[in-house]
């Protein structure tokens, strides 16, 4: 219901979006801005079936970047929401690397990780971390004292209180967290794809570019965006599941 | 009826017998400036009994409450729950707060099913009739795929009640438990509990500020002092569960003489 509904959304915007950008471009009458329906006629013959394989090296890319910084995010958050100590330690330090802009690091990580994947990974797992960090921290912290006391009352473990009180209370703020962190994942994957390798739809999109192949540029734009439309429909599918107790 | 008459007296009646015994009691708050929120209190609780607390506001009931249910650890004295010092882990312990402590993200079967499986008790053919027995009697078998946030005030209070009753608790605490509904929903929800509670008859402890809830609903009335909340006076009510409470002369006189104890600053 939910969802189909945000898809009615997405096609009404697909639709308003397309008709501006067909008057803008017959009005501007220049190579450089196509009309949509060039990309969408050629998207057929643009390099065959090679642009699928683009998407994938990228999807897995922005994937395994996403699950290592829920998983080290969740983690530390938890720990720090937890324990005063650790808090007193790890605050400062993600007080301090908050507001760095971690794109900038992208030559260092390139430098000690190398060209390849891994260090494309880990400049996304390094800029999502640290919002979801704070996210699950203020999240476990932000539980009302008075929602554990019918539970505590009961006797529960700590397993217990966990599993039955505080993951189900963060999970709406991880989810809400995960929609942003999948947005900021992509534009730091377009960057980081733009050196040090020959596949990613970032890559495609730059390579297209530079050959002033302008039809496949905005076809590279329009698979990229559809991308991130495909992740948060993904994650709108896991909310309807999981966060059904709320309105 | 002199008021005297109304004074607890130890009853030996049959069957009934100390399930709660609470020994000098008090409770302490801050760690640099210790302030005393609580007691000492000290009173013996017979199993089947009702007791009303009611006292100024700030004079530590809920904390009371709390550390009956085990919510609050650090105290001094002692509670006996059948002769063991209470362990929440041990033994049943069923909380009613005032917002009712229903968790949103559970439906109401969850909800209602929470205390067994923290207490990891599987339902057996007796227990299964249990549940239903209190469903239906609540009215709530229809809601079971709800989520607290789809229900009214009055449902909530329901599947809480249901919820503290299913798992047959030794002991049940309530604080304002009728405080949130309007007034005709906590008129229905009173008469409701009272019919179960006497089902059951549930060593029950609640709080409450009003006190004609109090009169109605309590087969004892705890006055408790200004901070830090100690007895005042243990009432014994004649007036618990009868018909039609407010005809009668005896409940302005009882309720009289609380709200002159109030008036006096919670002295006698």
């Amino acid at each position: 219901m939910k969802v189909n509904k945000k898809i009615k959304l997405f096609i009404e915007g697909f639709i308003i979006f397309n008709i501006l950008w067909y008057i803008l471009a017959v009005a501007i009458n220049m190579r450089v801005l196509p009309k949509p329906t060039d990309i969408y006629f050629n998207l057929a013959n643009i390099y065959g079936g090679k642009l699928y394989l683009h998407v994938l090296v990228s999807l897995y890319r922005v994937s395994l970047g996403l699950i290592i910084s829920l998983i080290l995010g969740v983690t530390i958050g938890l720990i720090m929401a937890y324990s005063n100590f650790w808090n007193k330690i790890l605050n400062p330090l993600v007080y301090f690397t908050y507001p760095i802009p971690k794109t900038a690091l992208l030559p260092v990580v390139m430098l000690l990780f190398g060209l390849g994947d891994s260090s494309k990974v880990i400049i996304i797992v390094l800029i999502l971390v640290f919002q979801i960090i704070v996210a699950v921290r203020d999240a476990v912290i932000n539980i009302p004292e008075e929602t554990y006391n019918p539970i505590k009352s009961l006797g529960a473990s700590r397993l217990q209180i966990f599993t039955n009180v505080t993951l189900p209370a963060i999970l709406p703020e991880l989810l809400t967290n995960l929609r942003l962190s999948v947005g900021t994942a992509l534009s730091i994957l377009f960057f980081a794809e733009g050196y040090g390798t020959q596949y990613g739809i970032g890559y495609y999109i730059l390579d297209a570019w530079t050959r002033i192949d302008y039809i496949s540029m905005y076809a590279g734009i329009l698979v990229i965006s559809l991308l991130g439309f495909f992740l948060f429909i993904l994650i709108d599918l896991l909310e309807e599941a999981i966060c059904k107790w709320k309105a | 009826m002199k008021i005297d008459n109304l004074h607890v007296q130890e009853r030996n009646a049959g069957g009934t017998f100390i399930m709660v015994e609470i020994d000098k009691l008090s409770v302490s708050y801050g760690s640099k400036k210790v302030v005393n929120a609580l007691g000492p209190i000290s009173i013996n609780i017979s199993s089947g009994d009702i007791y009303a607390v009611i006292g100024p506001s700030g004079c530590g009931k809920s904390t009371f409450l709390n550390t009956l249910s085990g919510i609050i650890k650090n105290h001094d004295g002692k509670i006996l729950i059948n002769n063991e010092a209470i362990n929440p882990k041990k033994h049943n312990i069923g909380f009613i707060p005032q917002n009712f402590g229903l968790l949103p993200w559970k439906n109401v079967e969850k909800n209602c099913l929470l205390s067994l499986k923290i207490k990891r008790r599987a339902i057996d053919s007796e227990m299964k009739e249990r549940i239903d027995y209190i469903l239906s009697k609540l009215n709530i078998g229809s809601l079971m795929n709800r989520y607290p946030r789809e229900l009214s005030g009055g449902q909530k209070q329901r599947v809480a009640i249901a919820r503290a009753f299913i798992m047959n608790p030794d002991l049940l605490l309530m604080d304002e438990p009728f405080s949130a509904l309007d007034a005709l929903t906590r008129e229905e929800a009173q008469e409701l509990f009272i019919e179960i509670w006497n089902q059951y008859k549930t060593t029950t402890v609640f709080v409450t500020h009003s006190i004609e809830e109090a009169i109605y609903m309590g087969k004892k009335i705890i006055i408790l002092s200004h901070c830090p909340g100690t007895i005042v006076e243990i009432i014994d009510n004649p007036l618990f569960n009868t018909e039609n409470l407010r005809e009668k002369e005896e409940f302005l006189k009882l309720s009289a003489h609380i709200r002159s104890i109030i008036k006096k600053g919670w002295k006698i």
